[in-house]
C-alpha cells in the first residue's frame, strides 16, 4: 500500500496561550489516544491538585509538567480522514527558542496560537518572525482561550486584526484565523456553533484548517543539488555519496562539483537490496553514484548539472537568527556548516538588527541571545551555496562556537556577484610568449617603475578627481601615466556590461587585465573605480602582484552624498538607480591598503601631496637609486 | 516516492552522517523488530555491510527464541557482534522499581561498554511514538560522561545539521529511527522482507507486541499471525506499545528517571 507523506504542522506562540493544551485536545478529540492514557493524566493531575491538564499528553517531563510549561519540543502523530499528521508542539518561552526554532524548521505549515484575553505577545511575534525567516508560509492562526473572554466576537475580531496585520508586515497571509478554546473543545475538531456557541464564527474548524493546507513544493523541479557526504571505497567501486537536495538526476547526466570545478559523468546509480536497478533520482532521495573519471571529490562539495550551478563566494549575507549564550559581535568567527560543508567565517558586517516587536532595524554594534539580524560573513575560502529565494535547502545554513550550534539563517546575496564567472580561463590552447624587452628595461628607459595605482572608493569620494590631477602632474615630471576610468572603458571595453554584480565584478576584471597590460609596458596606470568588493581587488592583485598598488580614497557615504557631483546619490535614494554602492549595496572597504587618503578631513592639494610623496617612495627610480639630480 | 522511501531516505541520511562525523561507531541491537530494520537500513547506506559493531546489551534474560536468532543473522548478516554480559542485578541501584532494574543493569552495560571500547557515537532504535520521554529527543542527542542525558537542556537541531563537536569523555547517542511509528515498522518489515523473532507473531491467542526480557515483559491478547494481521491489527488498536513493558508503569517518573542515567 502506498501512502502519501504526513503533512508536519508545528503549534507556536507566546508562553502560556495553550499550545500544548491544544494539541492535547486535538488527541483527545480525534480518537488517537490509545487506551487508559486519559485516565493516567487524571491520576498525574490529582495528585497535583489540578483539574484535568490535555497538555500532560505532551508535557511528560515531571519538570514541565510541575512548572506547567512547555520546556522542550515534541512529535506526536494523528491522522484525519485526509491525511497522516506529523503535530510539532514547540514551547513559547522565551528561554527555549532554541527548541521552537528545533521544532518549528522541521515543520511544512504551522499554527500559531493566540490567547484571546492577553492578544499577541512579544513570542507571537517573534514566532511569526521565525516562521517567515524558515520560510514557512502557510501559518493558520488560532484565537485560544476564547472561553475567557465570554466568547465574544468583537475580543476575536480585535486580535484577528492585530495579528493578521502584524503577519501582513512580514509578508504571511494566515490561511484561516479561528476561534478555539482549547480547554472546552470548542471548534477544534467539531463546531461550537452546534450546540450554540460563537455562531457568529461561520468559518473551519481548527482540524478542518489543517487538512486545508496543501502539501510543500516539490523540490524536484530546482536545479540539481548534491552535496557530497561522503566517498565510499569499500570494494573496487569508488561511490560517491550524498542526499539530491534539489532537482533531478540520471545515469550519464555530465555534472560538475562545485567549489572544485571538477566535472565528470555519472556511470552508475548504486543501491542494496533492489531487484533493479537505479536509473533516475530526484529531491529527497539518498543516492550512492560512480563516476566515469576518477576526479577528487571530497565531502562538502556540491553536485549540479554543468547548466545552472550553485554561487560560488567568499562573502555573503546571512539573515540569522541567534541562539548563542555568548552574543555575535563584529570581528567574531565561527564555523558556518552549509549542507555538508563546513567553513570559518568572520563576521565583517552586522547590517541591521531586527526589533520583532515593529519590525524596525537598528544598527547596533551586536546581536544578543534570541535576536534577528542581517549579518555579512566572510570566508577565507570559496564556497558553493545558493540564494534561500532561489535554494530552500542549499541556501541556509548553521553557525558553530566551540561544541555547539549558537545561531542558523538563510543565505541572500543581494549586491554580491557570483564569483564563478571570473575564474574560468575557457580557452585551453592559449600560450604564454617571453618578451626579449624585459620589464626592468623599459623602466630604466622610462625612469620609473610602472604599476597600478589602484584607487578605490565610493562615488563622490574623489577618485577621478585626484586620478586626472596626479595624471596631469606626474606627466609634467616625465612619467609615462595614464588613467583608466569609467568612460574610457565603459564606452568601449565594457560596453556590453550593465551593474549587476555579476557585470560589475566581470568590468573590473577587464579593466584588471587591461591594466596590467599597459604596466607591463611600462607605463604608470591609475584606476578610479568604485571596485567595491574585495573578492575582485584580490583578483586584479592576483593578475599582476608585484606591479599592484590598493589606494584607498576614503570618505563616508554621508560626506561623499553631500557632494553628490553627479546628483546619483539622490537618484540611488529616490530609488531611481538601484543597486547603488554604499546606498543599496555593499561597499567593502580594504583592509590593508598600501596607502589611504581621507578625503573627508584632506583637501585636495593635501591629498595630491600624499600621493605625489607615494609615487615618489615607491616608483621613482632616481630616489630609489639615489640618483636624484633636479635640486642638485 | 512515498511515505515508507522517504523514513527510509531519512535514516540513510543520518547513518551517513554518523559514519562520516564520527571514529568509533558502536550501534545497539536489542534484537527487537526495531534494531533489525535499523540494521537493514544501514546495509542500505553501506551497500550491504554493517562498517562498525553490533552490540547486544545481553542481560542473560532473553527469551531463548531471542538468542536463537541471535545466533543465526551474527552469520547470515555478517555482523561483527559485541555481547559482552551486563553487571549483575546486585550491581544497580537498589532505589529502582524492581523492573526498572532491568532496565538499569543494560545502562550500566552500555557505559561498560563505552569506556571499554572507546565509542564516541552510540546508535540507538529508539522512536518517538513509544513513549514521551522519547518524542523529545533528538537525532544526535549528547550524553555526559557518565552516559547522562541533560533533558532540560538539549542543543538546537535543524536543518540536518547535527550535534557532532562535543568535549572529549563524552558522547553523542544517534537515533536513525526516531521519525518512526510502530505501524511504519511492520510495513516496512512486510515490504523488505526483513527477518524478525517469532514471538511477535500470535500462538494459543497471545503475541508480543514489544520484547524484553523474560519476567518483565508480557504478552497481548492477539490472533495476528502474519505480518499482514500484525497491520491490520495495529490501524485499530488502541493499546500502548509498550503496555506490556513493566518497567515503564512503576512510577509517573520511572522511564524519565531511566533515560536521565543513561538508558535508551
Amino acid at each position: 500500500m502506498t501512502r502519501g507523506l504526513p503533512m508536519r504542522v508545528v503549534f507556536v506562540g507566546h508562553v502560556d496561550h495553550g499550545k500544548s493544551t491544544l494539541v492535547g485536545r486535538i488527541l483527545h478529540d480525534t480518537g488517537s489516544l490509545p487506551d487508559g492514557k486519559a485516565e493516567q493524566i487524571r491520576a498525574s493531575c490529582e495528585r497535583r491538585g489540578m483539574a484535568f491538564e490535555f497538555a500532560f499528553l505532551l508535557d511528560a517531563l515531571q519538570a514541565e509538567r510541575d512548572q506547567g510549561i512547555t520546556i522542550d519540543t515534541t512529535q506526536t502523530f494523528f491522522h484525519t480522514a485526509r491525511r497522516d499528521y506529523v503535530i510539532i508542539d514547540a514551547p513559547g518561552h522565551k528561554e527555549f527558542l532554541r527548541n521552537m526554532v528545533t521544532g518549528a524548521a522541521q515543520a511544512d505549515a504551522a499554527i500559531l496560537v493566540v490567547d484571546a484575553d492577553e492578544g499577541i505577545q512579544e513570542q507571537s511575534r517573534r514566532h511569526g518572525y521565525l516562521l517567515h525567516l524558515l520560510g514557512i508560509r502557510q501559518v493558520l492562526v488560532a484565537v485560544n482561550k476564547m472561553d475567557l473572554v465570554d466568547y465574544r466576537l468583537d475580543r476575536y475580531a480585535d486580535v484577528a486584526a492585530d495579528i493578521r496585520a502584524y503577519l501582513a508586515d512580514l509578508g504571511i497571509v494566515p490561511t484561516h484565523i479561528v476561534p478555539v478554546s482549547g480547554r472546552e473543545g470548542d471548534n477544534v475538531v467539531t463546531h461550537c456553533r452546534d450546540y450554540g456557541r460563537m455562531d457568529w464564527y461561520e468559518g473551519l474548524t481548527l482540524v478542518d484548517g489543517l487538512d486545508a493546507f496543501t502539501p510543500p513544493a516539490w523540490l524536484s523541479d530546482l536545479p540539481l543539488r548534491m552535496p557530497v557526504q561522503d566517498v565510499y571505497k569499500f570494494d573496487q567501486r569508488r561511490i560517491v555519496v550524498g542526499r539530491i537536495e534539489s532537482g533531478r538526476l540520471r545515469i550519464g547526466d555530465e555534472v560538475m562539483f562545485s567549489p572544485s570545478n571538477s566535472t565528470a559523468r555519472i556511470r552508475s546509480i548504486e543501491s542494496w537490496g533492489r531487484e533493479e536497478p537505479l536509473l533516475a533520482l530526484s529531491a529527497g532521495q539518498t543516492a550512492g553514484v560512480t563516476l566515469d573519471q576518477p576526479v577528487f571529490v571530497e565531502r562538502g562539495e556540491v553536485m549540479s548539472h554543468l547548466q545552472r550551478p550553485p554561487t560560488l563566494t567568499n562573502v555573503f549575507r546571512g539573515r540569522i537568527f541567534w541562539l548563542g549564550k555568548s552574543s555575535l559581535e563584529l570581528g567574531k568567527r565561527y564555523v558556518a556548516k552549509l549542507n555538508t560543508a563546513d567553513f570559518p567565517v568572520e563576521v565583517e558586517a552586522i547590517e541591521k538588527v531586527i526589533d520583532v516587536g515593529d519590525l524596525a532595524a537598528s544598527r547596533t554594534g551586536v546581536v544578543e541571545r534570541n535576536a534577528v539580524a542581517e549579518v555579512v560573513l566572510r570566508s577565507r575560502s570559496t564556497v558553493a551555496l545558493d540564494p534561500f529565494s532561489s535554494g530552500p535547502r542549499t541556501g541556509r545554513f548553521v553557525l558553530v562556537e566551540g561544541y555547539d550550534i549558537v545561531g542558523g539563517g538563510t543565505v541572500d546575496m543581494r549586491g554580491y556577484p557570483d564569483q564563478r564567472n571570473a575564474v574560468a580561463v575557457k580557452s585551453k590552447n592559449i600560450f604564454s610568449v617571453e618578451h626579449d624587452v624585459s620589464l626592468e628595461a623599459r623602466w630604466n628607459v622610462n625612469g620609473h617603475r610602472s604599476g597600478i595605482l589602484w584607487f578605490t572608493g565610493l562615488s563622490g569620494a574623489g577618485k577621478s578627481t585626484l586620478a586626472i590631477e596626479l595624471e596631469r602632474r606626474l606627466f609634467a615630471k616625465g612619467f609615462q601615466v595614464y588613467v583608466l576610468d569609467g568612460d574610457n572603458i565603459r564606452h568601449g571595453l565594457s560596453a556590453d556590461l550593465g551593474f549587476s554584480p555579476e557585470d560589475r565584478n566581470e568590468n573590473i576584471r577587464r579593466i584588471g587585465e587591461v591594466a596590467a597590460l599597459f604596466a607591463r609596458a611600462g607605463v604608470l596606470v591609475v584606476t578610479a573605480f568604485i571596485s567595491p568588493y574585495r573578492a575582485d581587488r584580490d583578483r586584479v592583485r592576483q593578475i599582476a602582484p608585484d606591479l599592484f598598488h590598493e589606494i584607498h580614497i576614503k570618505a563616508d557615504v554621508d560626506t561623499c552624498e553631500r557632494r553628490d557631483p553627479k546628483g546619483l546619490y539622490k537618484k540611488a535614494r529616490s530609488g531611481e538607480i538601484r543597486e547603488f554602492t554604499g546606498v543599496s549595496a555593499p561597499y567593502e572597504a580594504p583592509d590593508s591598503p598600501d596607502l589611504e587618503v581621507d578625503t573627508s578631513v584632506l583637501s585636495v592639494e593635501e591629498s595630491l601631496d600624499r600621493l605625489l610623496d607615494y609615487v615618489d617612495r615607491h616608483l621613482d627610480l632616481a630616489r630609489l637609486s639615489g640618483r636624484r639630480q633636479s635640486g642638485s | 516516492m512515498d511515505h515508507l522511501d522517504s523514513l527510509e531516505h531519512e535514516s540513510i541520511f543520518i547513518f551517513r552522517e554518523a559514519f562520516n562525523r564520527f571514529d568509533r561507531l558502536g550501534m545497539l541491537w536489542s534484537i527487537g523488530k526495531d534494531s533489525n530494520v535499523m540494521i537493514w537500513l544501514a546495509r542500505k547506506a553501506f551497500f550491504g555491510r554493517l562498517p562498525f559493531p553490533a552490540m547486544h546489551l545481553d542481560t542473560g534474560a532473553e527469551f531463548p527464541e531471542t538468542y536463537a536468532f541471535r545466533e543465526r543473522y551474527v552469520k547470515e548478516w555478517e555482523l561483527n557482534l559485541i555481547a559482552d554480559p551486563c553487571p549483575p542485578i546486585e550491581e544497580v541501584d537498589p532505589s529502582l522499581p524492581p523492573a526498572s532494574r532491568f532496565a538499569a543493569r543494560k545502562t550500566a552495560g552500555l557505559k561498560q561498554a563505552v569506556a571499554k571500547y572507546g565509542f564516541d557515537g552510540i546508535i540507538a532504535g529508539i522512536r518517538r511514538d513509544e513513549q514521551p520521554m522519547r518524542a523529545k529527543e533528538r537525532y544526535f542527542s549528547p550524553r555526559g560522561a557518565e552516559g547522562d542525558w541533560n533533558f532540560r537542556d538539549q542543543p538546537p537541531e535543524f536543518w540536518d545539521q547535527y550535534k557532532t563537536d562535543f568535549p572529549p569523555g563524552t558522547h553523542i547517542r544517534i537515533h536513525p529511527l526516531l521519525h518512526w511509528t510502530e505501524i511504519d515498522i511492520w510495513r516496512y518489515i512486510q515490504r523488505e522482507a526483513i527477518p524478525v523473532v517469532p514471538l511477535y507473531f500470535a500462538r494459543d491467542g497471545k503475541r508480543f507486541r514489544s520484547l524484553g526480557e523474560i519476567g518483565i515483559t508480557n504478552p497481548i491478547d492477539s490472533d495476528a499471525a502474519t505480518l499482514a494481521e500484525i497491520i491490520a491489527e495495529l490501524e485499530t488498536t488502541k493499546q500502548e506499545e509498550r503496555a506490556g513493558r513493566a518497567m515503564d508503569h512503576e512510577a509517573e517518573n520511572a522511564f524519565e528517571r531511566l533515560r536521565a542515567s543513561g538508558y535508551m
